[in-house]
């Protein structure tokens, strides 16, 4: 739901790029933590009504979304924590604790020459 | 076609100001809690009840967030609390940058503790870091017991938990709520959150919310 708030920021970050290469934007590869809620759909949208005009017109969004991480106090393994299945998937322990959530990063950007 | 490698976090601006809160809030001594919630769990009854209840123990300053009109922040003035009403227009949570501003605006030196209601949503606030010390949130009872399951964000990231309404959990009024499942769900996303099931409107179970700010604002100052 704070897609708009991101496409600004992304948007702000793409356009510097953008004229540092002198070539225009195809594909901005995002990725976060499942605790994020970002929706791609909903950025992408955001990100089309945004762009249009500009030299980032066209861009297209993908993101990838990191699942959340445990780490076990019993068997020390850490793991990709399950909603559904809350227990450390090695010793099926439920002593853990959930790491710090991905924050939001712009990973890469591919350009095509103009 | 070829690939330029950026790796920059994209709430950057976001984060540089909440920053710059906490460092605000760890010099002047001060704890600020961030209250989240779905509309209408009982935020600002909470906080006007916590305020007039500790009045003589403890100053407490509060922030509003709402998309639109100041009437929280009138509520927590009619309490004779110092308030401060940010309204985002239309954005779905409360932002660092805003405040920054309002913390700028409130009598710091005369409060122990400041509340940030942010804007009634269960998803996006969870997002936004503000600064704050800790993140509480509220689950009113006819919300439903499935809330923790489906939202586990919020759940994860708090320091506390409120079920609040529990005077509707009477028999008469046929309501399903397990309460015992919210908090066994909400402690298996967060072992060591703190959970206080209270009425605001009765004040059942408030003593225990109230022991555990007083303790908070205590460690803080120490700190
Ligand atoms: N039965 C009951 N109603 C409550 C309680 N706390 C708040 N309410 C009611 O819930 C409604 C929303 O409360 P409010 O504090 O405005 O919620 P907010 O939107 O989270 O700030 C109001 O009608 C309150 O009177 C409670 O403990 N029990
Ligand atoms: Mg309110
Ligand atoms: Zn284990």
């Amino acid at each position: 739901m704070h897609e708009t708030m991101v496409a600004q920021s992304l948007l702000a970050t793409i356009t510097t790029e953008a004229k540092k290469q002198k070539a225009r934007p195809i594909l901005a590869k995002i990725s976060c933590g499942m605790l994020n809620d970002v929706n791609e759909e909903i950025l992408s949208f955001a990100m089309e009504a945004i762009t249009k005009g500009t030299r980032c017109e066209g861009v297209k969004i993908e993101v990838e979304h990191k699942p959340i991480r445990g780490k076990c106090n019993k068997c020390k393994k850490e793991f990709a924590f399950e909603v559904a299945s809350p227990v450390c998937p090695e010793c099926g322990s439920n002593d853990f604790n959930l790491l710090p959530d991905e924050p939001l990063v712009l990973e890469e950007i591919e350009f095509e020459r103009e | 076609m070829y690939k330029v490698n950026i790796g920059r976090k994209i709430l950057s601006a976001n984060e540089e100001y909440a920053n710059e809160n906490k460092r605000f809030l760890i010099e002047n001594k001060k704890l600020c809690l961030n209250m989240i919630s779905s509309p209408g769990s009982g935020k600002t009854t909470i906080l006007t009840r916590t305020i007039k209840e500790l009045k003589d123990k403890i100053q407490i300053g509060v922030i509003e967030g709402d998309i639109q009109t100041d009437l929280d922040a009138q509520r927590i003035k009619a309490t004779k609390a110092p308030a401060i009403q940010i309204n985002t227009k239309g954005a779905c949570h409360l932002s660092a940058a805003q405040i920054h501003k309002a913390l700028a605006n409130l009598p710091i030196e005369k409060l122990d503790l400041i509340f940030i209601e942010n804007v009634g949503n269960l998803v996006c606030p969870s997002a936004f870091e503000l600064g704050e010390n800790g993140k509480v949130v509220v689950l009113s009872v006819p919300e439903g017991d499935d809330k923790p399951v489906k939202y586990p964000a919020i759940f994860a990231k708090s320091k506390a938990l409120l079920i609040n309404k529990i005077d509707l959990l009477n028999p008469s009024r046929d309501i399903d709520f397990d309460i015992e499942k919210v908090k066994n769900d909400a402690r298996k996303l967060n072992k060591d959150i703190q959970i206080f099931s209270l009425s605001a409107k009765s004040g059942e179970g408030m003593d225990k919310w109230y022991d555990w700010l007083i303790k908070g604002i205590e460690k803080t100052r120490n700190s």
